[in-house]
């Protein structure tokens, strides 16, 4: 049975970053390296808890029904993601800044806002924690077959799914992936390259941001949840190499990185006796392997999106 | 499209071009009045959020900095003033070159942290070295050759096979916070459940006046060195002609792959150095936060002056200024520690802002143009996104984020 709660677990924590880097990859199919995942994630977990706490307050019973809490937490979060897309989106591809900069400066900015945040509704009891039985399957469930996957789960890799069949098989797809290649050549074709890469940025960060929210309701569920969010964050940015810029290999990836992510504690039940920060080091291992070798095999499609980290200015010769 | 029904060419509203060359005080003024409009702003989100009436925000940032009143509590603080400002500074220095022939290394977190690690190391397995010089020297090359290799192998497979530096080196900082943590818990394992170090009791640089004097001092020697380095050496030169276009570097001759990589090491040894101090000099001991952030911290210092490193002085300044600052205010108002992580996010938000101002000329639609063209172009503004850029000279992107 241990081997099925492992496996169980190792397909919760992997959504944690399936929305990251689901989100991240639309980010940079638009061709923007959006290194404020971990802030937006962050920012999602605390506007979808501050959310929460409104709703249950401390010592009393929660103002609403358990489904419809969930669903006001999940738009708070994405309203928060999404505010942070459109802060990214105007410094990055309106003032044309530098991508990386732009990108730490909101993880800065967003792993602040969070703690912040996250203070001030501890001093309101975390009563947002009570809201945690809220998100397991049918809402309110406290059985222990959906004990590890709660609706959020289902919604990520339904959510990879869809951005996957969006990307390759729709024209809106097609023209996205042409902005990410050569804005030029999709400027002279018509495409609005401004708008493609607004709305994915913002989107992006919304989903991303639910991610943010899942890891600290839905699989951590205790008080200091929110201080290991930013590593979430940068786990999901190694997924999306990982998964090599393709949504439906990140719901695979992401089962591999929560298995390799959780695989320390695990071990000793297994028998086999390692030290868990060894373990904990092989997703970004294998990532800097998996860029290794894509990058001397150099095949087109596993590439990075061509014009990734360049911000686009019509008039550039 | 409502403008693919009409022939007449639509004139958008606001056109941007190129800034060839802006006066360097223009450039400054821009940036000054940014950071003051930014300060105004957080001042103003101060009195909201925490109750801080301006004269109390402003003796804050003044406490935080310089101490109030005595004499003895204000050397103090300019010391953790000048410290925080070099180890912040000589990161950035570290990053610079590197940055200058556009390869965004963002690693310099992790070189450090490895680079303490190694240090820390040759302290902890050399209790066999009496001589303390030599211990010394020991952990000094340790901390290059960690930072430098760190450095070095993003690079190499990045001249190679063109591998994506910035993806690489982010990856290499957390493989150096998982190797500290993990060589915390070996070093720790007799000592029943605590995970701290504790003070190393050897390898401390010595120190003559105030302790932090020693490092502050070989840092303003890095600063010189750097910007001889960049401005008046043909490395430099090099460095720059990459940076500007890979084809000209190689149509002149110039090897760019073994640029790339040379620079890299440089870039590494520096953060080997910063390394070496932080464990010799400054901390006495590791944790996974002995770099705390800094390294990326660093970058946005480096990219807010130029890559200029005496330009980075003053940034680096205003950065550790803003946080102790803050960090004061937080203190005094007892709200979270991580306070000033969002004022300098604030700050830096706006002085990003800015540079655009600097970078790029703002033309609105001309007057007499604008009146023969109003009739198809006035109500049509859907397929243009530049009708987003802001008017005014600061752009208020902080009162997006409510």
């Amino acid at each position: 049975m241990k081997i099925i709660e492992f496996l169980l677990s190792a397909l919760a924590i992997g959504v944690t970053f399936l929305y990251g880097s689901t989100g991240e990859i639309i980010t940079e199919k638009a061709g923007h390296l959006n290194l404020g995942i971990p802030g937006i994630m962050g920012i999602g977990a605390a506007c979808g808890c501050a959310a929460l706490s409104v709703m249950i307050p401390a010592g009393a019973d929660p103002l609403l029904p358990a489904w419809l809490i969930v669903i006001i937490a999940l738009l708070a979060t994405l309203i928060g993601g999404a505010l942070m897309g459109l802060l990214y989106s105007f410094l990055a591809v309106t003032l044309r800044s530098n991508q990386n900069v732009t990108g730490l400066a909101m993880t800065i900015f967003g792993t602040g806002l969070t703690k912040y945040i996250f203070n001030a509704l501890e001093k309101k009891d975390a009563s947002y924690l009570r809201a945690l039985p809220f998100f397991r399957f049918p809402f309110n469930n406290t059985s222990s077959a959906l004990q590890y996957c709660g609706i959020l789960v289902f919604i990520g890799i339904g959510v990879a799914i869809a951005a996957s069949l969006i990307l390759t098989r729709t024209r809106v797809g097609l023209h996205l992936r042409a902005v990410g290649e050569s804005p030029a050549t999709a400027d002279a074709a018509g495409i609005n390259v401004t708008r493609y890469k607004y709305i994915a940025t913002i989107i992006g960060s919304a989903i991303a941001a639910v991610g943010g929210l899942f890891y600290v309701m839905d699989y951590q569920g205790s008080k200091e949840a929110y201080l290991s969010v930013e590593a979430m964050g940068w786990l999901s940015v190694a997924l999306v190499i990982f998964s090599l810029w393709r949504p439906y290999l990140s719901i695979i990836g992401s089962f591999v990185f929560g298995a390799m992510f959780i695989l320390g504690s695990y071990l000793p039940s297994f028998g086999v006796i390692i030290e868990p920060t060894i373990i904990k080091m092989l997703p970004y291992v294998v990532t800097i392997i998996v860029l290794i070798i894509t990058s001397i095999r150099n095949r087109r499609e596993n590439q990075p999106p061509a014009s990734l980290g360049v911000s686009y200015f019509r008039e550039d010769r | 499209m409502a403008s693919e029904h009409h022939t007449t060419v639509k004139e958008p509203l606001i056109h941007i071009t190129k800034n060839a060359a802006m006066p360097f005080w223009k450039g400054l003024l821009i940036r000054a009045t940014a950071v003051v409009a930014a300060f105004l702003f957080c001042s103003l989100l101060a009195a909201l959020f925490i109750g801080a009436n301006p004269g109390e925000f402003i003796r804050a940032f003044i406490e935080g900095n310089f101490g109030g009143g005595a004499w003895s509590l204000a050397r103090i603080r300019i010391w953790e003033l000048i410290k925080g400002t070099a180890i912040l500074l000589i990161i950035s220095l570290a990053v610079t070159p590197a940055f200058r022939m556009r390869f965004w290394n963002i690693g310099a977190e992790g070189q450090v942290l490895i680079s303490a690690l190694a240090s820390a190391a040759v302290v902890y397995y050399g209790k066999g070295i009496k001589q303390e010089w030599l211990l010394l020297v020991l952990m000094l090359i340790a901390a290059v050759a960690a930072g430098i290799i760190w450095a070095a192998i993003p690079a190499i497979f990045k001249a190679l096979w063109n591998a994506n530096e910035t993806l690489f080196t982010l990856m290499m900082n957390y493989v150096a916070t998982l190797s500290v943590a993990y060589f915390l818990v070996i070093w720790t394992k007799d000592k029943n459940g605590s995970s701290s170090l504790g003070e190393l009791q050897r390898g401390h640089l010595p120190s003559f006046g105030n302790t932090y004097l020693v490092f502050t001092i070989i840092v303003l020697l890095t600063t010189a060195f750097m910007f001889v380095y960049l401005y008046y050496s043909k490395h430099g030169y090099e460095i720059s002609v990459v940076g500007e276009s890979q084809r000209t570097a190689r149509y002149i001759g110039i090897n760019v792959k073994k640029v790339i990589v040379r620079t890299m090491i440089l870039s590494g040894a520096i953060c080997g150095l910063t390394g070496f101090m932080l464990v010799a000099a400054l901390d006495h001991t590791i944790t996974v936060d002995t770099v705390g952030g800094r390294g990326f911290t660093a970058i946005i210092v480096s990219w807010l002056a130029n890559f200029n490193p005496l330009i980075m002085i003053g940034t680096a300044l205003l950065v550790v200024f803003l946080n102790l600052g803050a960090g004061q205010l937080a203190t005094t108002f007892r709200v979270s520690n991580a306070f000033p992580d969002v004022v300098v996010g604030i700050v830096i938000f706006f002085v990003i802002g800015c540079e655009f101002f600097i970078r790029y000329k703002v033309h609105f639609r001309h007057k007499n143009r604008h009146a023969a063209g109003a009739i198809h172009s006035g109500s049509d503004h859907g397929n243009d996104q530049e009708n987003a850029a802001p008017a005014p000279a600061i752009p208020d992107k902080g009162g997006k984020l409510k």
